[in-house]
């Protein structure tokens, strides 16, 4: 059942990613490449350029705010550590238009922060902060946030307590403990929840409309106006396809490296030793 | 196997100060009274084992050495330095873990040589260094291994060479050799006495194996629900417990529980025994009688006599059980011969008592 839910939307994508568009939308069953052939086209090659750049500033954001985090929620008594788990969790049970609308307030140019600032006599002209891509990426950023800290939380709780002070015991410092076996062990929580981010953040398209002030042009918004808009629908699902394969070989590679780490590297064949 | 000479990096010495001295200490898990008022000394390069049965203390005692748990009550003091002083990794102590805690993504030569690098040693003698501890261990051809595709005994043994490269003033084992099977057990337990007088490293090991514990330990502390029940060598141990319970723990022992009297003990059904002790007359107290010690006699030639219930023969010795009337377990004799006795003899019964011991006996 599950598998239907999962599947038939992916089988529809994969099909009408190769007809092409009819004369006034809809779509006509005619085999061909041309969507992906038209992916090349500057234009979008432009598009996805700024959604990846966007995607990894923000991904790497992340993991520079939630590793922190999670290390130290991992840390709590486990009554805090549900407290905090909670306070992670609670913008996703919030309304995502009213927190992206907090964010307006916040930024605009008579809003919160300026006139906090010119209040303080910090600056005297507001500053251009909504519409922006700094905008776009603060958004996407406190969007996501929580998708990269549990996957660390959840890798870093489960890690076995006893070897931090296995290397500890053999006279490692607590620096040289985290370089050298809290954060190798954590590589595919960390991986994962990049993988995360980095995903939706480059497909979102509300957010870039919002607090970009549609500026922002991301694949996401690329392909929503392909089938809201254009009412280009095969090469909205040709767009729509090669980010559900990114996003698959990503998956794959994370897995891969994870495997990596416990089993070492793909062992060659033993050469018996005389 | 060849075997690398290991240079000493200190010479022996045995000093009269103890290296490591254990005061009082005390420590909880919540309610749960894990070590009660726990004191002992080590001297410096002793084998000192710690025995008793599980959850008895003895992995809670290692880490509050090693500094993962703080004692509630006591010092533990190395070199006479108080350690709760020293952050763990500044500690001169090394601990192997019982559950190994291999690192899972280095591989064997990796995990073995983590402690060099942490010290700083330069690359090429922590290579010949850890080269030479593997190749004791056997484990030279597992090197480039990670541990997820090593066996138990060999886990066991990377664990162990991780402990013992780096020559710590102190080593503390925990069931450094439980995973191995008997010929490499043995082996191991030849390096590490080897390396003991060699390198000069002062030994607390764990064991559940008192046979273990007994062959290779200077002394040996029983700890019982947290406390230290006796603290002796091996022989004294075994010669003259000093409770009940290492009575019974350490090697097999016949018990008759009875009363003390002024110059020995009276067992209810067996007569009175003219075997010493310090406890007051009167008093609950427990006669230890080693099946050594039960001499086979004739069936008149003793006041105790009874039925041959079973026999065991052990190679160069036999056990005989031998049901005495009024008696609830059958008394165990250790004899020398194959055919002394056999199933259905009617036997007497001494015991030489000058190597008796009688004990209190607090449940009684
Ligand atoms: N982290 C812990 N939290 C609570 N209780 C603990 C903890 N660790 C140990 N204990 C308890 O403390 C007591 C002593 O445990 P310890 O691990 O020192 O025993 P041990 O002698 O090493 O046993 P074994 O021979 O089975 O390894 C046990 O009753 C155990 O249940
Ligand atoms: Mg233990």
């Amino acid at each position: 059942m599950l598998l239907v839910f999962v599947l038939a939307p992916l089988v529809l994508i994969l099909g009408y990613s190769f007809f092409q568009r009819g004369r006034f939308g809809g779509v006509v069953f005619n085999f061909s490449f041309d969507n992906f052939a038209r992916l090349i086209d500057p234009l979008y090659v432009n598009v996805i350029m700024t959604s990846v750049g966007m995607g990894l500033v923000v991904t790497i954001l992340a993991l520079a705010l939630g590793y922190p985090t999670a290390l130290a929620i991992v840390r709590l008594s486990p009554k805090w550590r549900t407290i905090a788990l909670v306070a992670v969790l609670l913008p996703f049970w919030t309304n995502f238009l009213v927190r992206t609308y907090a964010w307006i307030l916040l930024l605009n140019n008579a809003g919160w922060i300026n006139q906090a600032l010119q209040g303080m006599g910090v600056i005297h002209e507001p500053l251009t902060m909504l519409y922006t891509p700094q905008a776009v990426a603060i958004g996407l950023l406190y969007m996501y946030l929580p998708l990269m800290i549990l996957p660390l939380y959840s890798s870093l709780a489960s890690q076995d307590a006893q070897l931090v002070e296995a290397a500890t015991n053999l006279g490692a410092s607590p620096w040289r403990v985290f370089r050298t076996v809290t954060f190798p062990m954590s590589i595919p929580g960390v991986l994962t929840g990049c993988v995360f981010v980095f995903v939706p953040a480059m497909s979102n398209f509300v957010i870039p409309e919002l607090l970009g002030g549609g500026k922002t042009v991301l694949i996401g918004n690329l392909i929503r106006d392909q089938f809201l808009k254009a009412r280009d629908w095969p090469f909205g699902a040709a767009l729509a396809l090669v980010l559900t394969l990114l996003l698959i070989a990503l998956l794959v590679a994370q897995q891969r490296a994870s495997k990596r780490l416990t089993d070492g590297p793909e062992e060659r064949k033993v050469s018996s030793r005389a | 196997m060849t075997i690398p000479a290991v240079t000493p990096v200190t010479p022996v010495t045995r000093s009269a100060a103890p290296l490591l001295d254990i005061q009082g200490v005390n420590h909880s898990y919540g309610s749960v009274a894990a070590l009660k008022d726990i004191s002992l000394s080590i001297a410096d390069n002793e084998f000192f084992a710690l025995l008793g049965p599980s959850g008895c203390g003895k992995t809670t005692l290692l880490r509050s050495i090693a500094g993962f748990e703080t004692p509630t009550h006591g010092a533990i003091l190395l070199d006479g330095v108080d350690l709760t002083t020293l952050p763990a990794h500044k500690r001169p102590v090394n601990m192997m873990f019982q559950s190994y805690a291999l690192f899972p993504h280095m591989s064997v030569e990796k995990n073995v040589a983590y402690g060099l690098e942490s010290e700083g040693v330069p690359r090429a003698e922590s290579r010949r260094r850890v080269g030479e501890i593997l190749e004791i261990v056997g484990l030279t051809d597992m090197a480039q291994r990670r541990p997820a595709k090593l066996s138990g005994g060999q886990r066991q043994r990377v664990a162990l060479a991780r402990a013992i490269v780096k020559r710590p003033r102190l080593l503390l084992l925990d069931e450094p050799l439980s995973a191995l099977d008997r010929k490499v057990r043995a082996e191991m337990q030849l390096e590490l006495k080897r390396m003991q007088h060699e390198v000069g490293m002062t030994f607390v090991v764990v064991t559940h194996d008192q046979e273990e514990a007994m062959s290779m330990a200077d002394r040996i502390a029983v700890l019982n629900q947290g406390r230290v029940e006796q603290l002796d060598t091996p022989l004294g141990l075994y010669s003259r417990p000093a409770t009940r319970f290492v009575a019974s723990f350490i090697g097999s022992a016949n018990l008759f529980d009875g009363r003390a009297t002024t110059d020995g003990i009276d067992v209810p059904g067996l007569g009175t025994f003219a075997v010493p002790s310090e406890l007051p007359s009167g008093s609950s107290a427990t006669l230890v009688v080693r099946p050594e010690d039960v001499v086979l006699v004739g069936p008149s030639e003793a006041t105790m006599s009874g039925i041959v219930v079973d026999t065991f023969f052990l190679g160069g010795s036999s056990t005989v059980s031998i049901e005495v009337p009024g008696q609830e377990h059958p008394i165990n004799c250790t004899v020398h011969a194959a055919n002394v006795a056999s199933y259905g003899d009617r036997v007497g019964l001494k015991f030489d008592l000058p190597r008796c011991v009688v004990v209190a006996n607090p449940g009684g």
